[in-house]
C-alpha cells in the first residue's frame, strides 16, 4: 500500500513534538492570561468574608456597590476628559514629529531621533518622580515658562483642575518615542519610487507628507489610536504616585482619580474584592474590545505569514 | 538593506569648488528658507522637551539640597556629591535600598530567562509546525498582547491570592514572564526569516525536531533574541502596578516600589526646611537616575535596530 501523505491520513488529535514545544506557553496563557479574568468574573459574583471567598454568594451586589459608589462617576469623568486630552494630543505629535523626522535627513534629524527615543526608558514611576521635579518651578529647568504663565509654586501647577494635562505631558514624555520609533519605521518603509514620482511632479514636502506619505501610514495611526487608548484608559501608577507624594507640599489630589484606583482602594483599603472584580472586568472588556478592534481595523489575520 | 534609496546612497565625494551660495542653494535643497526654519525650530523645541528633564536628571545628584534650590538648575555641582547622596539614600531603612536594586535585577533577569525559553520554542513551533489548536493559540496570543498589562493586574492578584503565592518573588517573576508579544514576535521572525528548505533537508538528514530547532533555528536568531531580551527587560525594570499590588513586604520590593515608598513616606520631594532627614531631592534624583540608566544604555545600544524598523517589517528579504 502506498504511504498516505499525511494530510490524507484520517485526522485524529495527534500530540506530536510541536505540542511539546508549544507546551510551556499554554501553560502561561492559561494561568497568566485566560484564568485571571475567568476568576474575576467569578469573584465579581462573590462576597469574602474573614479571608474566604463564598463563590457566587453576592449576586449583582458587588455591581451595584462599585457603580453606584459615588466616586465611580467622577473617576469615569477624569478618565474621558483625560482620554479627549491624551489621544488627540499623542496622536498628531507623534505624526507630526514622525513625518518631520523623516522629511529631511541630517544631523538635526538623527539627534532628534535619538533623543526623542531615550526617554521611553524613563518609565513608570520614574516618570512620575521627574515630573514632579519639573512642575516644581523652584528645581525645575522650565521655570521661565511657568513664571511666565504666573505659576510660582508646586501648587500652582499641580492643581487638580490641571491634572488632566499633567498626566498628558507625562505619558507623552515617556510614552511618545517608541510610537515615533515605529512611525519613523513605517515612513521608512514607503517605496521611493511613489516619493520620486511625486517629486518630480512637482509636489512640494508638505503636499507629499498630506497625500502620500499620511494615507499610508493611516493603518498605523489607527492601531496607534486604539492601543493609546486601551492603555490610557488603565492609568494608575501616575494619580497614586502624585497624590500621596504632593500632600508634602500641600497640594490635596483624589486617591480614587482614575477607574484603577478606585478598584485597587475596593481591595485593598475597603477589603471588597466582589467590588474590585467588576471594576477590573469594566477595565478588562474595554481593553478586550479595543484589542479586537485592532485586529479587525489592522487585518492581523489577513498576512500570507498568518493564514500558512 | 534600506528601504529608500534616496537615504542609502553613498555619499559621493565631489571635490569641487563651488561658491557659498550655491553651497547653500544645495543645503538647503527644495526646502524654502521659512519652511527649513520652521522645521528645524520644532524638531529643536522638542529635543529641549525630551532632553532637558534627562540632563537634568543626570545633573541633579551632584549638588546639594540648598544647592539644588540656589544654583540653576543646569549647573553641575561636583562629584563628590554622587557618593554623598547614594550613602544618604542608604539611611533608608538601614540600606535597604541595595536590597531593593538587587531585586529588580533578580526579578527582572529571571523572568527574562523563562519567558525567552517559553516565548521563543513557542513562536518557532506556531511557525514551522502544523498541529491542533494552533489557531486558537494565536488569537489567544493576539488578544492577550494587545491587552494593557494594567488590565489583568487585580485579577491577576486574585489570583494569586488564591494559589496563595502572594507577598513572594514568584508573584511578581511569573506573570512578568508571560510575554504574548514575544511569543508573536518570534511567530513572526521564524515563519519569514527561517528557509523551509533547511528545514526539510534537515529532516531528510535524520535530525529530531529538537535539534533541527536547537541547530538550525537558534543560531538564525539572534535578531530577535536581542529584540526580545530588550522589550522584555525594559518591560519588567520598569513595571510598578504589578509589584505594587502583589507585595507589601519590603524587603521583596523593587526599585520602582523603592521610587513610591521615597516619594508618599518621605517628605523627600518637598522637604521642610530645618529638618535634618537626609534623604532630600538629590537623593530621590539619585535613585531615579539609578533606575533609568541601565535601561536608557540599553536604549542607546538597540536604537539602531529598533529605529531601523524591526518591529514593523514582517517581510525583509
Amino acid at each position: 500500500m502506498a504511504i498516505q501523505p499525511r494530510s490524507a491520513r484520517p485526522r485524529r488529535l495527534t500530540i506530536n513534538t510541536a505540542h511539546v514545544f508549544v507546551a510551556p506557553y499554554i501553560l502561561f496563557l492559561l494561568l497568566f492570561g485566560i484564568f485571571p479574568g475567568v476568576y474575576a468574573v467569578i469573584m465579581s459574583f462573590s462576597t469574602f468574608a474573614g479571608g474566604r471567598p463564598n463563590y457566587f454568594a453576592a449576586g449583582l451586589k458587588n455591581y451595584v456597590t462599585a457603580f453606584t459608589d459615588f466616586r465611580f462617576v467622577t473617576a469615569f469623568q477624569n478618565m474621558f476628559v483625560f482620554l479627549g486630552i491624551s489621544v488627540p494630543f499623542g496622536i498628531i505629535c507623534v505624526v507630526i514629529l514622525a513625518l518631520l523626522l523623516h522629511a529631511r535627513s541630517g544631523w538635526l534629524s538623527s539627534l532628534a531621533r535619538t533623543v526623542y527615543f531615550i526617554p521611553g526608558a524613563v518609565a513608570g514611576p520614574v516618570a512620575v518622580l521627574l515630573a514632579m521635579f519639573m512642575f516644581d518651578p523652584n528645581v525645575s529647568p522650565f521655570k521661565p515658562l511657568f513664571t511666565g504663565i504666573g505659576f510660582a509654586a508646586y501648587k500652582d501647577v499641580v492643581r487638580p483642575a490641571h491634572l488632566a494635562v499633567l498626566f498628558t505631558l507625562i505619558g507623552f514624555f515617556a510614552g511618545s518615542g517608541g510610537w515615533i520609533a515605529i512611525f519613523f519605521g513605517a515612513l521608512n518603509g514607503i517605496s521611493n519610487e511613489i516619493l520620486e514620482a511625486a517629486w518630480m511632479d512637482g509636489c512640494s514636502k508638505f503636499e507629499i507628507a498630506r497625500f502620500i506619505k499620511l494615507p499610508l501610514i493611516a493603518p498605523y495611526i489607527i492601531y496607534m489610536l486604539i492601543l493609546v487608548l486601551a492603555g490610557n484608559v488603565q492609568l494608575f501608577a501616575e494619580p497614586q504616585l502624585m497624590s500621596q507624594a504632593s500632600r508634602f507640599a500641600g497640594v490635596s489630589i483624589s486617591p480614587y482619580w482614575s477607574p484603577n484606583q478606585l478598584g485597587y482602594a475596593f481591595a485593598f483599603q475597603l477589603g471588597n474584592f466582589g467590588a474590585s472584580a467588576t471594576i477590573s472586568l469594566l477595565m478588562l472588556a474595554i481593553g478586550i474590545i479595543c484589542a479586537l478592534l485592532v485586529i479587525r481595523a489592522t487585518g492581523f489575520f489577513h498576512t500570507d505569514v498568518f493564514n500558512a | 538593506m534600506q528601504t529608500n534609496s534616496l537615504r542609502s546612497q553613498p555619499k559621493r565625494v565631489q571635490i569641487q569648488k563651488v561658491g557659498l551660495r550655491t553651497a547653500f542653494r544645495r543645503w538647503r535643497g527644495d526646502w524654502s528658507l521659512i519652511g527649513l526654519f520652521g522645521w528645524g525650530l520644532t524638531l529643536a523645541a522638542f529635543v529641549v522637551f525630551f532632553g532637558l528633564p534627562l540632563v537634568w536628571l543626570l545633573l541633579a545628584p551632584s549638588k546639594t539640597d540648598s544647592e539644588l534650590l540656589r544654583l540653576g538648575p543646569l549647573t553641575f555641582g561636583s562629584l563628590g556629591n554622587y557618593g554623598r547622596a547614594w550613602t544618604n539614600l542608604a539611611v533608608l531603612n538601614d540600606g535597604i535600598i541595595t536590597r531593593w536594586a538587587a531585586n529588580s535585577v533578580l526579578y527582572t533577569a529571571t523572568s527574562l530567562v523563562i519567558s525567552l525559553g517559553v516565548a521563543v520554542p513557542a513562536g518557532y513551533a506556531l511557525a514551522t509546525r502544523r498541529f491542533a489548536g494552533r489557531r486558537l493559540i494565536l488569537w489567544a496570543t493576539l488578544i492577550t498582547m494587545i491587552l494593557p498589562g494594567s488590565a489583568l493586574v487585580l485579577p491577576l492578584f486574585l489570583e494569586m491570592n488564591l494559589f496563595r503565592l502572594v507577598n513572594s518573588a514568584w508573584a511578581v517573576i511569573l506573570p512578568g514572564a508571560f510575554f504574548p508579544f514575544g511569543t508573536y514576535l518570534s511567530y513572526i521572525f521564524f515563519a519569514t526569516s527561517l528557509p523551509k528548505d533547511l528545514l526539510a533537508a534537515g529532516r531528510v538528514d535524520g535530525c529530531s525536531e529538537w535539534q533541527l530547532f536547537r541547530k538550525v533555528a537558534l543560531p538564525l536568531a539572534r535578531t530577535l533574541l536581542g529584540l526580545l531580551t530588550f522589550l522584555s527587560f525594559t518591560g519588567n525594570w520598569n513595571n510598578y502596578f504589578l509589584p505594587f499590588v502583589m507585595l507589601n513586604n519590603d524587603q521583596l520590593y523593587t526599585l520602582p516600589l523603592g521610587v513610591q515608598v521615597l516619594t508618599s513616606s518621605t517628605s523627600a520631594l518637598f522637604p521642610n526646611f530645618g529638618n535634618d532627614y537626609p534623604i532630600k531631592r538629590p537623593e530621590a534624583a539619585l535613585l531615579g537616575l539609578i533606575l533609568v540608566l541601565p535601561v536608557a544604555i540599553v536604549f542607546l545600544f538597540s536604537q539602531r535596530f529598533v529605529l531601523s524598523g524591526a518591529l514593523t517589517g514582517a517581510t525583509k528579504e
